[in-house]
């Protein structure tokens, strides 16, 4: 069973549902990273997902597309990315790390250099944003063979038969993007989330995470009344903007807290 | 090439093309490939197409014989096919008459579209305002600059213009935002891109629309020479025009097909926006997989050229599989060359070419006095550079 399958069904017997947060690698510093990486599962996040930064992050918000810019800035890339992973791990046997990002720097460095790094790292999960599943066959079934799980995105206008093609793919866990839009934008409708999520669930026993949208404890609580998991990015990211070297990690554990409590 | 069929079902052109979309994206393309599969070969909608490209666009334009041009270089013979003659001053209206028909026929109240020298937009703003459509065009703010005459004339047209001030702010950043905008608004919507590249059915759609282009040239390079041309030239920055023009000449097989991308500073500085002339690796951006312009990690590099249309790290994934099957050619011409060859057009033939179009002649200069004078060269004069008066005047030291 993988890390990602092992904490949700830990989290299930437990009642809980999984908080899964997300910054970029290298925002707003290499060190800063590593510090806000352990700080996150220490304030209470069950998993954890990774972003690889790149120069065209076409499905991001204005908040995360500036995560990106200032990663790259630091000269973080692909190669960096995995070497926060690596010591992340070194201290962190337990929680389940998730890399999110574009198809176009994996390819750069080619697959197999891509799979090599992810096990060195001991990655459990990935999720590429511009790889749709008839794109990506030959990728999936590498990502199986060495045992990462392939997460893939499901959106407010995938349609049923379409999304039953994606779950015979799909490991891991669903993730179920909220709202039409880019990561960060402020219209979720709960309703017709809680609609698509139970219509996801009856043709799955795959787990279902929500992200896109998700920004403060009321929505979060909402959610995780009929999903797996809560996915939060862009407002932890808006806290490392607004906060200064001495309070941030103390801000963003506030924010994880705050979460944590109500899910 | 003989029985070139290309895309396949899924949009690949060979390893090219495909459909590099996040997921909310594709019931938009899914809807975008069915409606225009039905429309492609329908007869009504084909010719209310060519009704608005002849009575809007004043197609079909002409072929003219560069006789100075020719005389002054003096080897094969050079002749232009007029795209700048076309209404709104480029071949780009080509293609949004047709999208933007298709979106009508769509039930999209609303239109939106990325543009790099401003010719989409302002072809997107026009044909917006003809059929009633609201009308939003990003444009990357280093291109609102340099490019300023075109802004205000989109914004006369009662489009609305969004500087994109992310990443290196020209082309690619647009298109970033312009698939922002659609993944936002993807049910009301309709994303009018502007060359031929994007997810599936764009390349094929975009080219298919300009290809009338090629089409035209071939009927009257019989009429005017009795055969056709030896060479056919057309500039390449996503690639819309060369492939306007190159796709009826494929079976052409005596005819080379030469792709002019923007060589900048020079391929050898790094400076420039030709991924096909520098081999560039082969990656993924804006929905297709192309050869692009980029750094061993994968991120995308910044490009340079005098001409803001060619300023595209990427290229349409067709021409990027025309170049490994041989079928076209591709070089590069620098800054210098290009606004050398403009100077000379303006000079010679009273034509003021677009900074883009510039490469193309500045190629078929060269070529011409390679060849000799029974030979001919049809170059695709895919646009006027009224636009580019300030850019030009800027680099001369001249105010206007």
């Amino acid at each position: 069973m993988s890390r990602i399958s092992k904490t949700f069904s830990l989290l299930k017997s437990n009642n809980k549902k999984a908080l899964i947060p997300f910054i970029t690698a290298g925002d707003p510093s290499v060190e800063m990273t590593k510090k806000i990486l352990h700080q996150l599962v220490e304030s209470g996040a069950d998993m954890i997902e990774l972003g690889i930064p790149f120069s065209d992050p076409m499905a991001d918000g204005p908040v995360i597309q500036r995560a990106s810019e200032r990663a790259l800035a630091n000269n973080v890339g692909i190669r960096k990315t995995f070497e926060i992973a690596k010591e992340f791990r070194n201290t962190d046997q337990d929680t389940p790390l998730i890399l999110m990002g574009y198809a176009n720097p994996i390819e750069a460095i080619g697959f197999d250099e891509f799979l090599r790094l992810c096990k060195e790292a001991d990655v459990d999960g990935i999720i590429t944003v511009d790889y749709p599943p008839e794109e990506s066959k030959e990728y999936v079934g590498k990502l199986k063979e060495n045992d990462i799980d392939a997460i893939f995105l499901l959106a407010p206008t995938t349609e049923k038969e379409r999304i039953q093609q994606i779950i015979k793919q799909a490991t891991g866990f669903l993730y179920y993007v909220s709202l039409k839009g880019v990561t960060g934008a402020q219209n979720i409708d709960i309703d017709q989330v809680k609609h698509r999520v139970a219509e996801i669930k009856s043709l799955t026993d795959l787990p279902v995470g929500v992200g896109f949208g998700v920004r403060d404890p009321e929505t979060a609580k909402a959610v995780a009344s009929f999903s797996d998991a809560i996915v939060i990015g862009s407002r932890i990211i808006q806290e490392i903007e607004k906060s200064n070297e001495n309070n941030m990690l103390e801000n963003i554990s506030k924010i994880i807290k705050s979460i944590r409590e109500v899910i | 090439m003989d029985n070139y069929n290309f895309p396949d079902q899924n949009g690949h052109f060979g390893p090219y093309g495909g459909t590099f979309v996040a997921e909310t994206l594709i019931e938009a393309l899914d809807e975008l490939k069915e409606m225009y599969n039905q429309f492609k070969d329908d007869k009504e909608f084909l010719n209310e197409f060519h009704h608005d490209l002849k009575h809007f666009v004043g197609r079909p334009s002409p072929i003219y014989f560069a006789e100075r041009l020719t005389h002054k270089i003096g080897g094969a013979k050079i002749y232009f096919k007029r795209e700048d003659l076309n209404h709104t001053g480029a071949h780009k209206v080509n293609n949004t008459v047709g999208q933007a028909l298709l979106a009508k026929k769509m039930g999209k109240p609303r239109v939106i579209a990325e543009t790099g020298a401003g010719q989409h937009g302002v072809a997107t703003a026009t044909i917006a305002a003809r059929l009633g459509l609201e009308c939003v065009v990003y444009m990357g703010a280093e291109d609102v600059k340099r490019q300023s005459p075109n802004v205000y004339r989109m914004k006369l047209l009662g489009a609305k213009v969004v500087p994109v001030e992310s990443g290196s702010k020209t082309l690619k950043d647009a298109l970033n935002e312009a698939l922002r905008d659609w993944v936002t608004n993807v049910s009301n919507t309709f994303y009018i891109i502007g060359t031929v590249a994007g997810p599936h059915p764009y390349p094929m759609m975009v080219r298919d629309f300009n290809s009338v282009v090629g089409k035209e040239a071939i009927g009257q390079m019989d009429e005017l020479e009795g055969k056709q041309p030896d060479a056919v030239v057309a500039c390449v920055g996503g690639g819309s025009n060369a492939m306007g023009i190159f796709y009826p000449y494929i079976p052409y097989k005596e005819t080379r097909l030469i792709g002019v991308e923007a060589a900048g500073h020079g391929i050898e500085t790094g400076k420039h926006a030709a991924p096909l002339t520098a081999n560039s690796p082969v990656g993924v951006l804006h929905g297709n997989r192309t050869y692009m312009m980029q750094n061993e990690e994968g991120q995308i590099i910044e490009t340079h050229s005098v001409s803001a249309g060619l300023d595209y790290p990427g290229v349409g994934p067709e021409h990027s599989w025309l170049k490994d099957t041989g079928r076209a050619e591709y070089v590069a011409v620098n800054d210098d060359e290009a606004l050398a060859a403009f100077h000379n057009l303006c000079k010679t033939e009273g034509i003021i070419p677009a900074l883009e179009t510039s490469h193309a002649i500045a190629y078929a200069e060269k070529l011409a006095k390679e060849l000799p004078k029974d030979k001919t060269i049809l170059v695709n004069l895919s646009g006027r550079g009224d636009k580019d008066i300030n850019t030009v005047a800027n680099i001369a030291g001249i105010k206007i």
